[in-house]
């Protein structure tokens, strides 16, 4: 039996579930950390958000075509991977029930309206993040401190809330974040609680180190593109090193660079392939982009943090970056001298 | 390969590597295979019109003996490949798919095969036409998989002067070898090839382009080349598409040649090291073309090898010969990026085959069958070496938006090298979407002048 094929042949090694595999093995030190630090808790919400994020894709799946086998698209493990990173946006005390309502809109509003992997403007994962921010503002900004000393058999209370309640009487295990000492209280938190994590934030976003290393695993893999990452990098340090050596009274580069999301930001939810720019000069331009709004929103805005709707905004930009960033074509150079005679 | 040599040797941006799969069939000396009982020479193997068939059946024919004229310019004769009676001129299966005219000979069992003589030519001699008449008598065309003929490359416009007429040894698909044992065993006719067409095109020099896979190729090449002072060797990384003329210009000259343009726009011609070779052989004895060098290795095949293979010999004659293993399920003509797979073991080998890839049911290269949604992971972008957009060309093709294709984002600028689908991740066929969106491109193209 003679089979018919058209070429190419041969196929290079990565597939898309292989990538998809990868980015979880890289996810799942930063999700022991988060449990290491928080505890019972930290590990419920990434358990029950990416739960939910599974089952309503798994849902909408069904509902849009009942012939297709619905479990087909979660081979994939896209879903797998919003749940963990909406997850790892989120305080630790974070109502489960809240946690849930974020991963379902994710997965519905942010993916499944769109048609699917491949074809959603925004991350889906922030997206579901935004929502829960404006639905239970209090929720969200409620941060619990890290390394308590029975977090390993006690939940922080806020985390069993009941459905459509509002949270238990949460004083005592608030601590604020860096970026919120800094800003409101004028407080700096100091480098190495910074830059190894044990600061209070969202479950994912406390170390730098780790975060660094998990996304560095994945560029040396070939399975994450460097470019926007460097380009966020190098544009928060420029812009917020210009406003520190202008007025020591903004926080550092280095401060910028390891507080709140961006890191993780940076790293892990810029980088989405899908809402971002495929060509290089137009990655390049998402990450500027995304750094100027981050740190206009740190300054200068309400927010303590701005990177969710800087990469939100940006994603919303994609379009417009590719009709001015497209590639140069091969052959297409002005007249070269002495190419006629 | 040292991390040295890595920063040493040039190469162009994007593309890819690939794994170069040549061990089996290096080290393998080029081996003459016999003669098959039936030859099918299809009438068309080259780019143009096909050629005209000037014998009929019942004539007895010598090896070399002209047995179809060239039809017009962009067309070229063909020379019997072994001597032997007219069977028949008939319409026959080809790897390209549609059935071709063909003449087939049946071959005299123990002739003693000797190729006919000609009246030596002079080359130094000639004129500029005489000498492009002399390359088109021989038949030859481009031998690298283009099929392209050859005098028509070297008739460069006059507005045009040509300083530097590149040699292409890259051989830059993996499993050929043929380039590489030319390089090898014949450089005394390479060199004379190349200083022969370095005269019918005027250049002042020649430079031979070789992958540094194949080092030993360019020591060979060197140590012959006193006597051809206008005349060099470079190693060029190697580094998948290279041996496309547009990038080898480019990586070796700085050039880049226009968009749907020609190498002689700035001033250079490409040929490949397999023609060249063959010319430098048959031009000064006034012989055509009738043989030519066919890697066939594989893993179903025993006796991988470089074979000396008369053209029109079938498929199924060459692989009894070198004998297969299993069930030959995937036959691949030409390399594993561009060649195309074959129907039938009844299609011959033509002068534009350069390898032969036989794989049974176990072994066949693994391709998933899953495709999923475009990611837009930008790998094809990092990939293609014309600097397209191979994920926006894929997403607009599958809606169907061919004139944005051909507008945009430069649709005919793709030379189907399979960069972009090798990478995909999400299995997407682009090469082959890209096929059809430029072949339903030309063919509006065709009806609106005929519409005008």
């Amino acid at each position: 039996m003679i089979e018919l094929r058209t070429s190419p042949h041969m196929k290079g090694a990565l597939s898309l579930p292989q990538i998809m595999h990868n980015v979880i093995y890289a996810l799942l030190p930063i999700c022991a950390f988060a449990v290491y630090q928080f505890g019972i808790s930290a590990l419920a919400l990434i358990l029950v958000v990416t739960l939910s994020c599974v089952l309503t894709e798994f849902f909408f799946n069904y509902i849009s075509d009942k012939n297709s086998n619905p479990k087909k698209s979660l081979n994939d493990y896209t879903a797998v991977i919003t749940g963990i990173l909406l997850a790892l946006t989120l305080p630790p005390g974070f109502p489960l029930w809240m946690g849930a309502v974020a991963g379902f809109v994710a997965i519905s509003m942010g993916k499944t309206l769109f048609g699917g992997m491949g074809f959603n403007l925004f991350n889906p994962a922030l997206l579901g993040r935004a929502f829960v921010q404006a639905a239970f503002p209090v929720a969200i900004t409620s941060w619990t401190p890290g390394e308590l000393t029975d977090r390993f058999t006690q939940f922080i209370p806020s985390s069993l809330t009941l459905p459509f309640t509002v949270p238990a009487n949460i004083d005592g295990f608030t601590g604020a974040t860096p970026l919120a000492l800094h800003k409101f209280e004028g407080t700096s938190t100091s480098f190495n609680d910074l830059f190894l994590g044990f600061s209070s934030g969202s479950l994912g976003e406390t170390s730098s180190l780790l975060i660094l290393l998990c996304g560095a695993y994945l560029i040396i893999r070939g399975i994450m593109g460097w470019r926007i990452p460097l380009a966020i990098f190098i544009s928060t340090i420029v812009i917020s090193g210009a406003f520190f050596l202008f007025d020591n009274n903004y926080p550092s580069p280095f401060f910028m660079l390891t507080s709140g999301g961006l890191m993780l930001g940076a790293l892990f939810m810029a980088t989405d392939p899908v809402s971002a720019p495929v060509t290089p000069a137009g990655m390049w331009l998402f990450g500027i982009l995304i750094a100027t709004m981050t740190i206009i929103i740190r300054l200068f805005g309400g927010l303590p943090e701005g990177i969710m709707y800087a990469i939100l905004f940006a994603n919303a930009t994609v379009p417009l970056i590719e009709a001015i960033a497209q590639p140069r074509k091969f052959g297409y150079i002005k007249k070269s001298k002495g190419s006629k005679e | 390969m040292s991390i040295l040599d890595f920063f040493k040797h040039k190469t162009f941006a994007h593309g890819i590597h690939l794994p170069d799969k040549k061990e089996h069939t290096r080290e393998q000396a080029i081996r003459r295979l016999p003669f098959a009982p039936e030859l099918i020479v299809p009438l068309s193997q080259h780019f143009g019109a096909p050629a005209k068939a000037i014998v009929s059946p019942g004539q007895e024919v010598v090896r070399g003996e002209l047995i179809a004229e060239a039809n017009g310019f962009m067309s070229v004769p063909i020379h019997a490949p072994a001597s032997g009676v007219i069977k028949e001129v008939e319409l026959y299966p080809t790897a390209r798919g549609p059935k071709t005219e063909s003449i087939v000979i049946k071959t005299w069992p123990g002739a003693s095969q000797r190729t006919a003589s000609f009246e030596p030519v002079n080359i130094p001699s000639l004129t500029h036409e005489q000498l492009i008449k002399a390359v088109q008598d021989t038949g030859m065309v481009g031998l690298g998989g283009a099929g392209f003929p050859t005098h028509v490359k070297l008739s460069v416009p006059p507005e045009y002067s040509i300083d530097t007429l590149v040699v292409n040894g890259c051989e830059c698909e993996p499993y050929l070898t043929t380039d590489h044992r030319l390089m090898l065993e014949q450089p005394a006719e390479l060199l004379m090839g190349t200083s022969m067409l370095m005269k019918a095109l005027g250049a002042k020099q020649a430079i031979i382009g070789i992958e540094d896979n194949k080092m030993d190729a360019v020591e060979t090449i060197k140590k012959h080349l006193s006597g051809f002072e206008h005349i060099q060797v470079k190693a060029v990384q190697t580094h998948y598409p290279q041996g496309s003329e547009k990038l080898l210009i480019k990586v070796l000259l700085d050039r880049e040649v226009p968009s749907a343009g020609f190498p002689y726009q700035v001033n250079v011609v490409v040929q490949n090291i397999a023609t060249i070779t063959q010319l430098g052989e048959l031009l000064p004895l006034n012989q055509g073309l009738i043989e030519r060098v066919v890697t066939v290795t594989g893993t179903g095949i025993n006796k991988p090898g470089n074979y000396l293979v008369p053209l029109g010999t079938p498929i199924r004659f060459l692989l009894d010969h070198v004998g297969f293993s299993g069930s030959a399920n995937h036959l691949i003509l030409g390399g594993p990026m561009m060649g195309s797979t074959v129907a039938s073991l009844d299609v011959p080998i033509t002068k534009p085959v350069s390898g032969l890839l036989v794989f049974n049911e176990q072994s066949i290269e693994k391709v998933s069958d899953d495709i999923y949604p475009c990611i837009k992971c930008a790998r094809c972008v990092d990939a293609c070496p014309m600097h397209l957009n191979p994920s926006m060309l894929g997403q607009l093709a599958s809606k169907r938006e061919y004139e944005s294709m051909q507008e945009n984002y430069n649709l005919m600028d793709c030379f189907e090298c399979g960069c972009c689908s090798y990478v995909c991740p999400s299995n997407i066929p682009l090469v082959q979407y890209f096929r059809i969106s430029k072949s339903i491109m030309r063919e509006r193209a065709i009806e609106k002048q005929n519409n005008d």
